[in-house]
């Protein structure tokens, strides 16, 4: 009736998950109580979760990122802590099959849930505001990607307290991950929540490139779209062309698991190497879909804060293509080891090197964009600097571990983790942070404070060559990753000084959550308030809007003149807004609770079919189905907002704006 | 110059509303390309490992497949009929092309599940070999999606039912039906030629 499900199931033996379940339980349930208190219960289905507007989405997808970010970050310092106590015949806090559990969630965490919920949510926002769209292509499966996302990582969370996570690492490795040596619910609770946040993640790709393609504004030509939308559609395109890929190597590892196939099995005729190079042909070309749009906000930022000009946009975007199509050819650098051999090996280092190239060019644009200019010290500044920084340093090791030879001696040690770490943080992260402070006042009418910015920055950025430079250390001194205890008493050290790291970068979160909270206390504040909708002087369509902006956007579609529309039409004194009309009804999308049916019953499917409930599985897949057959029969799909309307909140927006202006 | 813009902008925003469904379904079935792509590349690296299992050679009969290949072939042609009626707007001709497409493609997939099943109980099931783990997932995923096509056909046949018109949403979806629809053709042509004729001399 249950499948493999049991009570045996809840780890009710291991106190640290208990400890967790109670605070989850309990910071749930205090959500739900104030919710249910204030009577949100109705707004909230309404206007939020079931809402297909690009704007709103945004905001739920970038709150999940946010919370992604604690798990996974609790994850990173229990395996810090539990490196820094397990040496010399201590073992630690954590038994080795827990601590291979952390280590697989944190990994598996941070990239599907907190940066690529954080990525989309970032293309949800701007990228329609900048391409003078009112709304994505496709607004329901926008809605129905975000919930495919969030389903997914609750189905990981599950797995904290039902049962146990895949011990095999973020990306699966056979044989280990097949049910001959994994034969627990670990692995099928990775599978699904991966593939299943695959279906939204690639529907999100879909959807941007439709957009991006057929919905700019009149004008938007391809060499006037910013360099932000730019990272995006180049993302869009990596996604679609790799995430088809993972949905096979992952399909494959589960056939394996469930039907007893032999793909990549020991026996039967299996191919682990085939394994692993389905999933870095995804793999690789993922982290560039990650650190391509935290390139395209450095472009967004630092013309904002330099006040010029992006120096050399047409390099920016041929660089950006480049290291797109790049992306594809270097992924058998994640193991050169496997014996393909010399030329094979050198052609993928030579081609990996290669990516610094356009890498190189972007960083130099940047550079050469604040030379002479007039650079205000924002926090978004700060965060570009110190990428710049940093992912130059991580790049270079990345091209260090380009070389075969090298790799043969790196490969599998700290120094890897120290190199990518480097680059995810020091790019994705501080990137995606950057953009938030950017186009936080466009998203909620008021500025974050900056204090706390720069505060969060400096632990973040200080704290993170605290816990990484000593893991590049260890990497020379021979310590290779996943160790759950060592007896290396020259390791200890380093392993103390990674540890203090992961406290200041504790304490750069703490300061990030200070931040919002300091934020929306203070938002009434004039000096807060941002009531122009263009708070940073900026250059592109989306500061052309209130903030924030209307559920319509752009209530007259604005025409592009150039590059840089917004400030060519400042500049050039053109009214962007067309304010007082004529206006006409716009066409709108109704929200819609489709999306989250789907979810819900892909949940349900998900959950079943890691423990083997197979009549469950079937109602979870008929309902996918049936919700599905229903929306396409649902001819309640659209509504207009009258041009009363329209001209009640556009003169709203022009009273503000010539009150600002007159002071 | 500001009116001017005005009008050339209200101008545009008519055609803006040209809808992006088929473009982005024919993106979306590109992706979908990809996974057939991939399952092609891991039959290509895994068809000689049999594993003292039978071969393609051994297990595969020209007689019920030239049948498969000619149902799914011709159904292309009926759903062309249909989508011809379609822009004809003679709904009953739609719904009875729909049906006879449907036909066809149910006799395909019967076909198919007739042939695994037979595979399946000679011993030369999916867990027989790497080989046959490889045959069994890229024809299947094949027969899958056939099988939603079939699901989406009575959908749309029952969504037409009754009405007197073809509305721009409806024949949005007759559009990408077909194109999926062709798709799925055309996979089976590489499947046909990759997968049974190549191991077959």
């Amino acid at each position: 009736m249950l499948g493999r499900l049991s009570f045996s199931a809840i780890p009710l033996d291991v106190p640290i998950l208990v400890g967790t379940f109670l605070g989850v339980a309990i910071v749930g349930l205090a959500v739900l109580g104030l919710i249910t208190y204030l009577g949100k219960w109705g707004y909230l289905w309404r206007e939020w979760l079931t809402s297909v507007d690009h704007k709103r989405l945004a905001v739920m997808y970038i709150v999940l990122a946010l919370v992604a970010l604690f798990r996974g970050f609790a994850d990173a310092i229990m395996m810090r802590t539990q490196l820094a106590l397990a040496y010399a015949g201590n073992p630690g806090y954590l038994p080795p099959h827990h601590y291979d559990q952390i280590f697989s969630a944190h990994g598996t965490i941070m990239i599907f849930f907190l940066a690529m919920a954080f990525m989309t949510g970032l293309f949800n926002f701007v990228v329609p505001l900048q391409i003078g769209a009112r709304d994505v292509a496709f607004p329901f499966l926008n809605n129905l990607s975000f919930w495919m996302t969030a389903i997914s990582f609750v189905l990981v969370n599950v797995s904290l307290f039902i049962g146990e996570f895949s011990q095999c690492g973020w990306l699966a490795y056979p044989p280990l991950s097949e049910s001959q040596f994994s034969p627990g619910v670990g692995v099928d609770y990775y599978i699904w929540a991966v593939q299943l946040s695959g279906v939204g993640t690639l529907l999100t790709g879909v959807n941007f490139f439709v957009t991006i393609v057929k919905m700019r504004a009149p004008g938007m030509t391809w060499m006037r779209m910013p360099v932000f939308t730019w990272t995006a559609f180049c993302s869009s395109i990596l996604i679609m062309v790799s995430f088809p890929v993972l949905t096979v190597a992952l399909a494959l590892l589960g056939l394996d698991r469930y039907f007893g196939m032999h793909f990549f099995t020991n026996d039967g005729g299996g191919n682990q190497m085939l394994y692993l190079s389905l999933i870095w042909a995804w793999g690789h070309p993922e982290v560039y879909i990650l650190v391509i749009p935290a390139f395209g906000v450095f472009s967004e930022v630092v013309p904002a804060f330099s006040g010029k000009p992006l120096f050399g946009y047409a390099t920016m975007v041929y660089a950006t293509c480049s290291i797109m199509i790049l992306s594809f050819l270097v992924w058998v650098h994640h193991f050169f080891t496997m014996g393909a051999g010399p030329d094979v090996n050198a052609f993928f280092g030579i081609a990996t090197m290669v990516i610094s190239i356009p890498t190189g060019v972007k960083l130099f644009n940047w550079l050469f964009t604040m030379y002479k200019g007039r650079i205000q010290f924002h926090a978004c500044m700060y965060w570009a600097v110190g990428f710049m920084v940093t992912f130059t340093i991580g790049g270079m090791t990345g091209v260090m571990l380009a070389i075969p030879g090298a790799d043969f001696v790196l490969h599998n040690s700290l120094f890897l983790i120290a190199h990518f770490h480097n680059v995810i943080i020091g790019g994705v992260y501080f990137g995606y942070i950057c953009g938030m402070n950017f186009w936080f006042p466009k998203v909620t009418g008021f500025k974050l404070n900056e204090a706390w910015g720069i505060r969060a920055f400096w632990f973040w950025f200080v704290g993170f060559y605290f816990a990484f430079i000593p893991l590049y250390v260890l990497g020379f001194e021979g310590m290779t990753r996943r160790m759950n205890h060592y007896d290396n008493p020259e390791w200890h050290i380093w392993m103390l000084i990674a540890e203090v790291g992961a406290v200041l970068v504790l304490l750069g979160i703490v300061c990030q959550l200070t931040q919002l909270f300091v934020s929306i206390r203070d938002r009434n504040l004039p000096a807060n308030r941002d009531l122009t909708g263009d708070p940073w002087n900026g250059r592109a369509l989306e500061w052309s809007t209130s903030s924030p902006p209307p559920p319509y956007n752009f209530a007259i579609v604005p025409h592009v003149h150039g590059l840089d529309a917004f400030m060519h039409d400042k500049e050039n004194g053109i009214d962007t807004r067309h304010a007082g009309g004529p206006y006409a009804p716009i066409h709108m999308p109704k929200n819609t609770a489709a999306g989250f049916f789907v979810g819900a019953f892909s949940f349900i499917f998900g959950f079943a079919a890691i423990w083997y409930i197979w009549w469950l599985a079937a109602i979870g897949l008929i309902g996918v189905i049936g919700t599905v057959i229903a929306r396409s029969a649902n001819k309640d799909i659209d509504y207009y907002i009258p041009a009363e309307e329209v001209a009640r909140i556009e003169n709203e927006h022009s009273r503000k704006l010539m009150a600002q202006a007159a002071e | 110059m500001a009116h001017d813009t005005t009008v050339q902008t209200a101008g545009h925003d008519e055609h803006h509303h040209e809808s992006p469904v088929v473009f982005g379904f024919w993106v979306y079935l590109m992706t979908d390309c990809i996974i057939f792509g991939t399952l092609f590349a891991v039959f290509a690296v895994l068809r000689n490992q049999f594993n003292g299992g039978p071969s393609g050679h051994e297990l595969f009969e020209f007689s019920g497949l030239g049948l498969e290949t000619a149902l799914l072939l011709v159904s292309s042609i009926t759903y062309g009929f249909g989508m011809i009626a379609a822009h004809k707007n003679e709904i009953s001709k739609v719904i009875m092309w729909l049906g006879v497409t449907f036909l066809l493609g149910l006799g395909f997939v019967g076909l198919e599940v007739n042939e695994f099943a037979h595979m399946i109980h000679e011993g030369a099931g999916p867990d027989r070999s790497a080989f046959l783990s490889a045959f069994f997932t890229l024809v299947s995923t094949h027969g899958l999606h056939v099988t939603c096509g079939l699901i989406w056909i009575v959908t749309l046949m029952v969504q037409l039912m009754g009405t007197t018109e073809i509305p721009e949403r409806m024949m949005n979806k007759l559009t990408c039906l077909s194109l999926f629809w062709h798709f799925l053709d055309i996979v089976w042509i590489c499947v046909f030629t990759y997968v049974y004729l190549a191991s077959m001399i």
